[in-house]
C-alpha cells in the first residue's frame, strides 16, 4: 500500500508549526501505523532529515502514551483502540492521511506530534487516590465486594490516561478522565470514605489547569480507546453536589 | 572480592522478622534529614518511592516516560500470586516458597525466596486497601485463577490488566506524596550515570529528555528498579523504551551483574510477522489455563485446523507432561514449542508457532464465560492478526520476555556498592534461572512495599554521611562523561539508522543466545557482537541536537548500552556448562532432551566484574545451599 502523509511538524514548544507532506510506499497492510512511521523515520534519517517525534512505549495499547488526531480523530478511524493498536488495513491504498498531535490548550506541544500530559498528573495528585499507608491494611477479604461492584469500577479504572477525550471534546473538558477516577475509587467501600474531598479537590485542580467544562457532547466517550462510559460524568456531577452542599 | 549476601541465621521461616527486628532504626524525625533517589516508577520504583515518602524520607523519583503510571508494569497482564489459600486448595507460604526455588531450577536463594512468599499475602491486602478492583467471586470475596508451574490457584488478577491496576494503585500512592511534597517527581528524565563518592553511591547524573540538559542530583542513597533488558534482543514482549542502561551504567560504575544469560522466553506470544516489526505481543499464561496446546502429528500439515481431526493432532505437552499438562513452566512449554517447529510440525506461514486452541473450554464454559476471562486479550490478538479466536485457534510462538538476571543484591537488596540497592526485574534475586507466572508483579511490590523500607533504614542509620551537593568533584565529572558521550554519537554522522543496528543485534541473540544455546554458537556471537559494536560507533547516524527533545539520540544511547551488555551475555551463557531453567545449553540435556543441571559445578549465582574497557569480566562465585528444597531434577511429568 502506498501512502501520502500529511504531518504536522514542531521543531519545539515555541516554534511556529507547519504542515509537511511525505510518501510512504509498499507498506504491507499487517503493518501497524506507529511501524509505518518507524519506516518513515528511517527514510528520512538516511536522507538527514529529522526523524518525527510521537510518543510512545507499550505498543499495546495499555500505557497510554501514544496519541496522535489521524484524520480528524484521536487515535483515528477505528474504535476502541489505541494509535499504536492501529493496522494500515484500515486504510485505503492510496489515501493522503493527516497526522496531527492532540490539540488543548492544557495538553502543549513540545515536539512534532508530541505533547504535555502532566497536567493529568497533577489532578491525581490533588486527590485520586485513597489515603492508606502501607502496611495498614487489613486482610484483603475482610470487605466483600460485590462482583457486580467491583466489575462496574473496573469499567471505570481502566482508563489509560491517554488524553484522547480531552483532545475530543470541542471544549478541552477533562471530565472523562476525572470522573473515571472518581467512579473508580468512589465506588469501592475503601475508596467511598474520601469520596466527597476527594472530587472538590481533583475538580478544582482541573479548573487550575485550564480544561475547558464539559457540554455534553460525548465526543469524549465516542473517541475513548478504553470505552469509559459518560455515565461517569453523571456520576461526578452527583458527587460534586453533595460535596458542594455537605 | 568476597561476595557477603548477608542472609540472616535462624530457620528460615524466622529470618526476615529476626532481620528486621536486628536492622537499625532511623526515628522517625530524623527521616527527613535523609534523601533518596529512586529511579524508575514500574511496581518496584512507584511502590518504593510511596513507602519511602510515608515514612518521612526526602524523595527524589525519576523515569524516563511521561507520566510514572506508564512504566512498563502497565503491560503485565494475566496476575498476581499470593499464598493466601484462599481456595483452601493446599497451598501456603511454604509451597509457594517451593514451588518458586523448584520452578526457578535450584538458582536461586532459598532464603530470599522464602520472604518474598511470606510477603505476598500483605501485598494482596495492600492493593486492595488501595482501591485495586481484583476479580471477585459471587459472595464478594477474591477469585483465583491458575498459572504455570503451580498445582494450585494462588493468581489474583483484575480482568487481562492487572500490572495496570497494580500500577495504578501505587501509582496514586506515589501521586499522593508528590502532592504532599514529599516526593519531588521527575518524568521525562533519564538516569545515565551513577556517581560514587568516598566509595557509595551519593547520586545521579540524569538527561531532562524535554530539554536535553544534563543535570546532576545527590542523595544519602541511591535505589535502581529501572526494570529488565529483554530489548536487547530487539524484538521482545517488553515496552519499547525498557532498557539496560541504568544498570549497565551501574555495573561499569563497579556493580556486579548477577546472572546475565538468564533470559525467560515466553511460550505464548503472536508469532513474527515480518521485518519492519517492531515488538511482539504477549498473549498471557493465563490463557493456558482453558487453551489446549497442540500442532499437526504430520510434518509440513498445512490444512486448515479446522479440518485437522482429533486424532491427527498431537496435544504435545498433555501428551508429555500428563501431570501439569498445559500449565508446565515457561521454560519447558517454550522450549517444547521450538521442538515440534524443529521438527517440521510448525503451523501458519512461517511454520514458527503452534496452536492455542480454545473450542473445548468454549464448548465447556460457553462463550460468554471466556469473553469474560480473557475478552481484552482475544480482542487484541482479533485486532493484530485479523483472526477471531473465538472461532480459529491463536497461534502463538515464544518470545522474549523477561531478564531473571541483573545487578547482584545481597539479602538487603543492596548491591556491592554500598548505598546503591536494586529492586524489581533489575536485580537478579529471586527467580533463579526461571521465573514462575505471576511472579514479577509479586517481586516487584514486595521489593518496595515491604523490603527496602525496612533495610534503607539500616543502612542509613548504620553509615555517617558527609554532606556533599552536586557541584562535588565527582558530579562534575560523571556529567562531563556523559557529554561526552552524547558529543561522541551526535558526530558521528554515519550511514545507518540506530534501528539498523538494534536488529542486527537482536537477531544475533535471538539465533544464538537464545532458545538453545551452544559452545560454537556463543564464541560466533562474542565475535560478531563486538564487530557490530565496532562498526556501530563509526557508522551510526543520529541527528538533531543534544540539548532539545531528541528521541534517536535517546535510542542511541541506549542501543550502545545493549551492544555491551549482550557481549557479557553470551560470555555468562559460554561459562555455564549446564541447562537450567531458561538457560539451555544443547551440550547439557537429558536423554528426553530436558534441560539437564549440573550442581557439582554451577550451583552457584555468577556475578560479573566490569575490567574497563575491552577488557575481560572477571567472575565472582556466590555458592548456593539447599537446606529446604531438595535439589532433585525438575519433572512436570
Ligand atoms: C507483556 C508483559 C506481561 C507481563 N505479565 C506479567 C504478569 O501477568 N504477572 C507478573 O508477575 N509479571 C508479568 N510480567 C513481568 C512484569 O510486568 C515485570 O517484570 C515487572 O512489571 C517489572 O517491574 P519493575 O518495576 O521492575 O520495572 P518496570 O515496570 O519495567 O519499570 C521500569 C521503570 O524504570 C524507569 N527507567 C528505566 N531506565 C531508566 C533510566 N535510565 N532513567 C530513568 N528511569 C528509567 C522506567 O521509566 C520505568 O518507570 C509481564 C511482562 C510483560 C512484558
Ligand atoms: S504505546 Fe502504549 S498505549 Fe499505545
Amino acid at each position: 500500500m502506498n501512502f501520502s502523509l500529511k504531518v504536522w511538524r514542531q521543531a519545539n514548544a515555541k516554534a511556529a508549526g507547519e504542515f509537511k507532506t511525505y510518501k510512504v510506499n509498499d507498506i504491507t497492510e499487517d503493518t501497524s501505523f506507529l511501524e509505518m512511521l518507524d519506516i518513515l523515520n528511517e527514510d528520512l534519517i538516511k536522507k538527514n532529515e529529522e526523524p518525527i517525534t510521537f510518543d510512545h512505549d507499550c505498543r499495546e495499547g495499555i500505557c497510554g502514551t501514544c496519541s496522535l488526531y489521524i484524520n480528524g480523530r484521536p487515535h483515528g478511524p477505528k474504535n476502541l483502540v489505541t494509535t499504536c493498536q492501529l493496522f494500515m488495513r484500515s486504510f485505503k491504498d492510496g489515501e493522503t492521511i493527516t497526522i496531527e498531535p492532540f490539540r488543548a490548550k492544557p495538553f502543549p506541544v513540545l515536539k512534532d506530534l508530541m505533547v504535555d500530559r502532566s497536567a493529568f498528573d497533577r489532578i491525581i495528585q490533588a486527590g485520586g487516590f485513597i489515603s492508606v499507608s502501607t502496611g495498614s491494611a487489613p486482610d484483603g477479604n475482610s470487605i466483600p465486594i460485590h462482583k457486580d461492584v467491583v466489575e462496574e469500577a473496573m469499567d471505570a479504572a481502566q482508563c489509560i490516561g491517554c488524553g484522547a477525550c480531552v483532545a475530543a471534546c470541542k471544549n478541552a473538558s477533562a471530565m472523562l478522565f476525572v470522573s473515571a477516577k472518581v467512579s473508580h475509587l468512589g465506588l469501592l467501600p475503601q475508596g467511598k470514605v474520601e469520596r466527597l474531598e476527594r472530587v472538590l479537590n481533583m475538580v478544582a485542580q482541573m479548573d487550575e489547569e485550564g480544561f475547558g467544562s464539559c457540554t455534553n457532547t460525548y465526543a469524549c466517550e465516542a473517541e475513548c480507546p478504553k470505552g469509559i462510559s459518560v455515565t461517569n460524568i453523571a456520576r461526578l456531577n452527583r458527587e460534586f453536589l453533595a460535596a458542594t452542599f455537605s | 572480592m568476597v561476595l557477603d549476601a548477608k542472609i540472616p541465621s535462624g530457620p528460615i521461616e524466622s529470618k526476615w522478622t529476626n532481620h528486621k527486628f536486628g536492622l537499625k532504626l532511623v526515628a522517625p524525625s530524623n527521616r527527613r534529614k535523609y534523601s533518596v533517589i529512586i529511579v524508575g516508577t514500574g511496581l518496584a520504583g512507584a511502590s518504593a518511592a510511596a513507602s519511602l515518602g510515608e515514612l518521612g524520607y526526602n524523595v527524589k523519583v525519576f523515569c524516563f516516560q511521561d507520566s510514572a503510571r506508564r512504566a512498563h508494569s502497565v503491560a503485565a497482564q494475566g496476575g498476581i500470586n499470593a499464598a493466601k489459600n484462599y481456595r483452601n486448595d493446599g497451598d501456603s507460604i511454604f509451597r509457594l516458597f517451593y514451588d518458586t526455588v523448584k520452578g526457578g531450577d535450584f538458582r536461586a536463594r532459598e532464603a530470599n525466596v522464602y520472604r518474598l512468599a511470606e510477603l505476598s499475602v500483605n501485598i494482596i491486602d495492600q492493593c486492595v486497601a488501595q482501591g485495586v478492583p481484583f476479580a471477585r467471586e459471587y459472595g464478594g470475596y477474591l477469585d483465583n485463577r491458575s498459572f504455570g508451574g503451580a498445582q494450585v490457584s494462588r493468581t489474583f488478577y483484575a480482568r487481562g490488566q492487572t500490572g495496570q491496576q497494580l500500577l495504578l494503585g501505587a501509582y496514586s500512592a506515589l501521586a499522593r506524596q508528590i502532592g504532599s511534597k514529599q516526593v519531588e517527581y521527575y518524568p521525562r528524565t533519564e538516569m545515565l550515570d551513577l556517581v560514587m563518592v568516598n566509595g557509595k553511591a551519593r547520586g545521579i547524573v540524569a538527561r531532562n529528555l524535554v530539554t536535553g540538559k544534563i543535570e546532576s542530583h545527590s542523595a544519602d542513597a541511591v535505589v535502581l528498579a529501572t526494570g529488565g533488558y529483554g530489548n536487547v534482543f530487539y524484538l521482545s514482549t517488553n515496552a519499547k523504551g525498557s532498557n539496560t542502561t541504568a544498570i549497565w551504567r551501574a555495573h561499569k560504575k563497579g556493580a556486579l551483574f548477577g546472572n546475565p544469560c538468564f533470559v525467560q522466553i515466553h511460550p505464548t506470544c503472536i508469532p513474527v510477522k515480518g521485518e519492519y516489526q517492531s515488538k511482539l505481543t504477549l498473549m498471557s499464561e493465563s490463557l493456558r489455563n482453558d487453551g489446549r496446546v497442540w500442532v499437526p502429528k504430520a510434518k509440513g500439515d498445512k490444512r486448515h485446523p479446522g479440518q485437522i481431526p482429533e486424532n491427527e493432532r498431537d496435544y504435545y505437552l498433555e501428551r508429555v507432561y500428563p501431570s501439569f499438562g498445559n500449565l508446565v513452566p515457561r521454560d519447558v512449554a517454550s522450549r517444547a514449542a521450538k521442538k515440534v517447529c524443529d521438527e517440521g510440525r510448525g503451523v501458519g506461514s512461517s511454520g514458527q508457532a503452534v496452536y492455542l486452541d480454545f473450542a473445548d473450554s468454549i464448548k465447556r464454559l460457553g462463550k460468554d464465560k471466556i469473553k469474560e476471562r480473557y475478552g481484552n486479550l482475544f480482542d487484541m490478538y482479533h485486532e493484530i492478526t485479523d483472526e477471531n479466536p473465538y472461532e480459529v485457534p491463536m497461534r502463538i510462538f515464544p518470545a522474549v520476555h523477561y531478564t531473571m538476571g541483573g545487578l547482584w543484591v545481597d539479602y538487603n537488596l543492596m548491591s556491592n556498592l554500598p548505598g546503591l540497592f536494586v529492586l524489581g526485574e533489575a536485580n537478579f534475586s529471586d527467580h533463579g534461572a526461571n521465573r514462575l507466572g505471576a511472579s514479577a508483579l509479586m517481586q516487584g511490590l514486595a521489593d518496595g512495599y515491604f523490603v527496602i523500607p525496612s533495610t534503607i533504614g539500616g543502612y542509613l542509620a548504620g553509615e555517617s554521611f558527609e554532606k556533599l551537593d552536586t557541584s562535588h568533584e565527582a558530579f562534575k565529572t560523571a556529567e562531563n562523561e556523559v557529554k561526552e558521550r552524547i558529543s561522541k554519537l551526535l558526530a558521528i554522522n554515519g550511514k545507518e539508522t540506530v534501528d539498523y543496528y538494534h536488529r542486527m543485534l537482536g537477531k544475533i541473540m535471538w539465533d544464538n543466545v537464545g532458545m538453545g544455546r551452544n559452545e560454537p554458537g556463543l564464541k560466533e556471537a562474542i565475535s560478531k557482537i563486538r564487530a557490530l559494536r565496532d562498526e556501530f560507533w563509526q557508522n551510526v547516524k543520529v541527528l538533531g541536537e543534544g540539548e532539545e527533545v531528541n528521541q534517536s539520540l535517546e535510542k542511541a544511547g541506549r542501543v550502545a548500552d545493549f551492544l555491551e551488555l549482550a557481549e557479557l551475555m553470551a560470555q555468562d551463557a559460554l561459562h555455564r556448562r549446564e541447562s537450567c531453567g531458561g538457560h539451555f545449553r544443547e551440550e547439557s540435556q537429558t536423554p528426553e532432551n530436558e534441560a539437564l543441571r549440573d550442581d557439582e559445578n554451577f550451583a552457584y549465582v555468577a556475578a560479573w566484574e566490569y575490567q574497563g574497557e575491552g577488557k575481560e569480566e572477571v567472575l565472582h562465585k556466590e555458592p548456593l545451599t539447599f537446606e529446604y528444597v531438595k535439589l532433585t531434577q525438575r519433572s512436570y511429568k
